[in-house]
């Protein structure tokens, strides 16, 4: 099976005349039809510049500048605007994190899903119409036809993800991009979410790129999980075998202060220290300043390799029962 | 929203008023305008008379009550110098005035939206910051300059057009109006200038500022994520965020637009209600004074009556207030 998607050593920087400050570096990521991946990391790890720069969508002074995009084996990063703002939205979508401010409040929501359609597609405004409403049922918008015609502000936050969806999903995508969408939301409303996605995704063979920080959200979504740490992939494999047997020092540091490995009345796990910023990288490996197994192999910068059917960028794995 | 402009209007009442009192103790210190009225050769029996038959004998809380027991009847006066009626004094130069201030306001926005698009469309392009240097002229070169400037220019040197006066008119709904006529447009062109570029300026300015944020906004992230084109994000998404500020600036400039415009119509010597009114200070003419001001006070409720309306059109998040 060849991968819908495949990024190859993409970088992505903030270019000015000050000098280069690297965002993203070396991201490789295989995406199937249909699959659903996990993209992990904290704030600032670059997991939605990461989802941005497949979009083509990274702002200046950043942006791309090495690697491969290939979707469907072209690579993206060689379309011309035009080309690429017919796959934008089109045959890959994005949803955002803040529902409250990705709708535009002064246009209609009909105005804000027929413009897709058009866009993409030679269609009339009936038509379109219609897709519209079908895609705001699909997501669970009750009363479709009447929600057409209101505005983002007379949904809740939740229901504005929805619209957000049903807009990703008008033109039947092959991918979506899904950067944080529920971070922003109510724990039961992020469940709601979460199942409408994946049962729609599965429905319709739509591969998805879920971005999060958080692992349980992944745990039940994703078959295949890649976590970031400071612009670079840390750990890729698939979730069940990564989650339950971390190889990269800061995999095990997320998962072990996950509350719920945690004994009730001992003092919660974590990792110490902060994530470095940007602009000040540690030498070597990003994480070796935080890292109990460091050595001074890790001023060398480790390179991701294939170990025991998984990519981990590490000198110093985990190994099994050594957990900490 | 018949309720709510039922409220605006008793606040314009209330308004209107407040300012007949501030103009009647106002005028009162200032002193009498018999002095100017009066001929050299006046005797002590002509001042008297004089005196009696403007009402300037009676104590000023009863001229006060007399105006507005006029007011109730419609008449507003009848003014001291010119021995009209006031309303039908202003009336008849107030025409001139509004179509000059109005050209203004809209040569700002026919220019002013699509240099400000442009200019934070592409911040970077030297044709933006040429944009952006210019409106900083626009805006600080005093207005009688450029008066005497366009004059200099378009008159006096290239001879093509008049630098006077208001040409032909032509009746409209009973009021004479030049844009109607080819002769009263092209003397209406460089007055019209003078008077915009400030707000020309501004409004590139506004808009650039608008645009510029709405950029960086999610939505307009969100928009191109949609695979939208430049234009449809421009001229959908952004600019109807953008006109929102515009249009409230615009409202009350036209206000400021219709004070500024006594230098301009000196300058091109327009026969609007500036130089009337002027005139009218310098003689402590009450009548006109009280009268100007207050349909003065009427404009501007209508004006931003107008904008909040607009307002809501634009933004459906804004509730007017009793809906």
């Amino acid at each position: 099976m060849t991968a819908m998607l495949e990024i190859r050593s993409l970088k992505t920087e903030v270019v000015t005349s000050e000098g280069r400050v690297t965002l993203i570096d070396d991201i490789n990521l295989e995406l199937a039809a249909g699959e659903v991946m996990g993209l992990v990391g904290e704030s600032g790890s670059g997991k939605s510049v990461t989802g941005l720069s497949i979009m083509g969508l990274i702002d200046k002074p950043a942006q791309v500048t090495g690697g491969q995009v290939l979707f469907k084996g072209k690579d993206l990063r060689n379309l011309s605007e035009r080309e690429i703002r017919s796959v934008r939205g089109n045959r890959i979508a994005m949803i955002f994190q803040d529902p409250m401010s990705t709708l535009n409040p002064v246009l209609r929501i009909d105005t804000q899903m027929m413009e897709v359609v058009h866009a993409h597609e030679k269609i009339s405004k009936q038509a379109a119409r219609e897709r519209a409403r079908d895609a705001l049922g699909m997501v669970g918008i009750p009363s479709p036809e009447e929600r057409l015609s209101a505005y983002p502000h007379q949904f809740s936050g939740g229901m504005r993800q929805r619209v957000a969806i049903a807009i990703a999903l008008l033109m039947s995508p092959d991918l979506i991009i899904a950067d944080e969408p529920t971070t922003a939301l109510d724990v039961t409303i992020q469940a709601q979410i979460l199942s409408i996605v994946q049962k729609l995704a599965r429905d319709k063979g739509t591969a998805l790129i879920w971005i999060t920080h958080d692992l349980s959200v992944v745990a039940g979504l994703a078959e295949k999980v890649s976590v970031m740490y400071a612009g670079r992939i840390a750990e890729q494999g698939k979730t069940a075998d990564l989650l339950r047997r971390p190889m990269h020092p800061y995999t095990n540091g997320l998962i072990a202060s996950l509350p719920a490995h945690n004994q009730r009345g001992s003092r919660l796990k974590q990792i110490s220290g902060t994530t470095p910023s940007v602009a000040n990288m540690p030498k070597g490996c990003a994480f070796h300043p935080r890292c109990a197994s460091a050595t001074q192999l890790c001023l060398s910068p480790p390179q991701l390799e294939p170990v025991e059917g998984r990519l981990l960028r590490c000198f110093h794995p985990v190994m099994e029962g050594a957990s900490s | 929203m018949t309720l709510w402009i039922i409220q605006r209007l008793l606040q314009a009442i209330l308004v209107a008023l407040a300012m007949a009192v501030i103009v009647f103790v106002g005028l009162h210190l200032i002193g009498s305008p018999i002095e100017t009225l009066l001929p050299a050769e006046a005797t002590h029996e002509d001042r008297l008379r004089l005196i009696a038959d403007l009402g300037l004998d009676r104590p000023l809380y009863e001229q006060f009550f007399l105006f507005l027991k006029g007011v109730l009847q419609g008449n507003l006066g009848i003014s001291y110098v010119y021995k009209e009626p006031a309303v039908e004094l202003i009336l008849s130069r107030l025409p001139a005035t509004l179509e000059l201030a109005l050209a203004a306001v809209l040569l700002s926005l026919v220019f002013g939206v699509p240099l400000g698009l442009m200019a934070g469309w592409k911040p970077e392009s030297a044709f933006s910051r040429v944009i952006m240097i210019g409106s900083i002229f626009g805006f600080s070169l005093p207005i009688f300059w450029i008066a005497i400037l366009l004059i200099m220019i378009f008159s006096v040197q290239l001879g093509w057009l008049p630098s006077s006066g208001r040409g032909a008119t032509q009746t409209l709904f009973g009021i004479p109006w030049s844009f109607v006529t080819l002769d009263g447009l092209r003397h209406m062109v460089l007055p019209a200038i003078g008077l915009s570029l400030f707000n020309i300026s501004m409004v590139t300015r506004l808009t650039e500022a608008g645009v510029r944020e709405a950029m960086s906004s999610e939505y307009v992230r969100f928009a191109k994520a949609k695979g939208l084109s430049p234009r449809r994000i421009l001229s959908v998404h952004v600019l109807k965020n953008v006109m929102i500020p515009v249009v409230t600036v615009v409202g009350l400039d036209i206000g400021q637009t219709i004070a500024f415009s006594v230098v301009t119509e000196t300058i091109f010597a327009w026969p609007g209600v500036g130089k009337i009114i002027i005139d009218s200070i310098g003689a402590l003419d009450r009548p006109v004074i009280v009268a100007y001001l207050m349909l003065v006070v009427i404009m501007f409720v209508i004006i931003n009556l107008v904008v909040d309306v607009i307002y809501r059109l634009l933004d459906p998040r804004i509730r007017l207030q009793g809906e």
